[in-house]
């Protein structure tokens, strides 16, 4: 097992008093895929979220135990470097409403790069790493908006490499594409995993099956409280699974 | 079934005329102001009207070129002096504040919009003109463009300040959480991502301002000092020019159409056609302008 990348120790989450994650104890491996699979309200995205600190955005939002990157605390981190840091692919392509080239070179340019050819550089090998770069490089200066769902997607993947995170989160990022631009984003995640840790939630269990070394089974009942039942090597949870509801899962018989 | 569609052809027809009635309306004010300064045109010609300083009706002089740089210079001076304070309050409203200042500060900034524009007026002659005529320049009345442009600017900051808000909070939150996403703070989301963002709503609302500021009529006569002339410095330094008087093109008329006859009515009707095109123009360049600069985002 590679070193540990990501880890949470008792890690419980509420919305002011309602517990959405309850006792979480992870350790994600680095430079791995780790998915993180489970029925609709589990708490996916929201620990994803935990790893970039995303949750701070929502008001009321309290968290007990550890939650550590690279051994350090994430909570007490600055959250600009930590971002830094864990990069994000959302579910919805987000591209901002600027030109291909100005989407990549944000990040950089918040971080105050400012050199048009380390900016240039910069623009090539992150739409290079996201598989992009021979599609757009002559409309580098065409709205991001223009292009298919799966080139926006994976022009949002290029904008996190551009702020050389080492972990980038995704959050179920091939949930609003066709099949065949979903292919490439595995394709993708597949080549980015030998220089980047990667999480990714997905409601999608071949998806799971096809991506990731890792996964990370996620349950709720009716309290409506996540909590994390099984996690192993892909190939142990999807042939034989400790937990007899990881099971249920993954065989359909709900969810 | 027969009669459903009879039904619902007529609510149609209803509708249809009730849209009509507004665009009627226009075109008959237009075509009425347009009638009525038919004479003053075909006496001095556009030449005669709008190329022509002085404004003195006993002796038949009829140039309205210092009210068009009057109401200009005042409008301009407002937006100068407003909209950096209206998109400011937008963004502290719409991105900063918690909620119970918003609860405050919003209904405060919409009660502005709220008060008759003689309670301005008023408030500019009471409050304003006293202190601007403390500075102490020889011939400074404190009535002139600096009084007006200070009551225009809190004038038009609640149209500016609402529409620029709900332009910004229009703005997808994923961009925002994308741009926190990639280690932006908050204030370089809101300058980087939002406000581009929100550009043509922003800009929507700075031609609603100017539209505003531009017919803004009894607040304007009670502060600007009404005198028919070419804004200048009052002395060597050219700053001064902003103590100068001027008169709009909307106070012209409402000064004198009371005792106005013939060419003179004629030429106050010109005065307002001059207004009315002077609008037109910053409506189409301004919606040209957020077009060309928004090719995709609508």
């Amino acid at each position: 097992m590679n070193a540990i990348k990501l880890e949470t120790h008792s890690y419980s989450l509420y919305y002011g008093k309602f517990r959405a994650l309850e006792d979480i104890s992870i350790e994600i491996p680095e430079k791995q895929v780790t998915a993180i699979i489970g029925p609709s309200g589990c708490g996916k995205s929201t620990f994803l979220r935990t790893f970039n600190r995303m949750n701070d955005l929502i008001p009321g939002v309290r968290t007990e135990g550890q939650a550590l990157l690279d051994g350090e605390d994430i909570f007490s981190m600055d959250v600009v470097a930590l971002r830094q840091r864990v990069g994000m692919v959302f579910q919805k392509p987000n591209p901002f409403p600027k030109s291909i080239y100005d989407n990549v070179a944000y990040g950089p340019r918040v971080n105050g790069i400012r050199e048009k050819n380390v900016l240039d550089e910069i623009v090539e090998t992150s739409l290079r790493g996201a598989a992009l770069w021979n599609e757009v490089k002559d409309n580098l200066g065409k709205s991001g908006l223009a292009l298919s769902g799966g080139q926006q997607q994976r022009l949002c993947i290029a904008r996190a490499l551009a702020v050389k995170p080492s972990v980038i989160l995704m959050d179920e990022p091939a949930a609003s594409l066709d099949p065949i631009a979903t292919q490439r984003i595995e394709e993708l995640i597949r080549q980015l995993v030998e220089h980047y840790t990667i999480v990714i939630v997905t409601h999608n269990m071949q998806q799971a099956g096809r991506v990731s070394d890792y996964t990370a089974f996620f349950f709720t009942d009716e309290s409506r409280t996540g909590r994390l039942v099984e996690f192993n090597l892909t190939r142990k949870i999807f042939t034989n699974p400790q937990d007899k509801r990881t099971e249920d899962y993954i065989t359909g018989r709900f969810g | 079934m027969q009669t459903k569609l009879k039904v619902d052809k007529a609510v149609k027809a209803i509708l249809l005329v009730s849209a009509s009635f507004s665009i009627l309306i226009v075109i008959s004010i237009f075509v009425f102001i347009f009638r009525s300064s038919l004479p003053a045109f075909k006496e001095f010609g556009i030449q005669g009207l709008l190329g022509e300083l002085t404004w003195r009706p006993a002796n038949g002089m009829y140039g309205i070129l210092a009210m068009v740089v009057g109401s200009v210079m005042v409008t301009l001076m407002a937006l100068v002096l407003g909209v950096p304070l209206a998109i400011a309050a937008a963004i502290f409203l719409a991105e900063i504040a918690p909620r119970g200042v918003q609860a405050v500060v919003r209904p405060a900034v919409q009660l502005l919009a709220g008060i008759p524009s003689v309670v301005y007026g008023l408030f500019g002659m009471v409050v304003l003109v006293p202190l601007v005529r403390r500075i102490p320049v020889t011939g400074n009345s404190g009535y002139g463009l600096l009084s007006a442009a200070i009551v225009l600017a809190v004038m038009i900051l609640p149209t500016i300040t609402s529409i620029s808000e709900d332009a910004i909070r229009a703005v997808p939150r994923s961009y925002k959480e994308a741009s926190l996403a990639l280690g932006a703070t908050h204030l370089q989301t809101i300058f980087q991502v939002l406000l581009p963002a929100a550009k043509s709503g922003i800009g929507a609302a700075l031609i609603l301002g100017i539209g505003r500021a531009l017919g803004e009529t009894m607040a304007m006569i009670m502060v600007i000092g009404n005198s028919v002339i070419l804004p200048a410095p009052l002395d060597n330094n050219p700053l001064t020019v902003f103590l100068s008087q001027a008169r709009t093109l909307t106070g012209n008329i409402a000064v004198e159409i009371n005792y106005a006859s013939g060419l003179h009515a004629s030429a106050l009707f010109a005065t307002g056609v001059v207004l009315f095109v002077l609008i037109m123009l910053v409506n189409v360049s301004a919606r040209a302008i957020i077009h060309r600069g928004n090719p995709s985002a609508g």
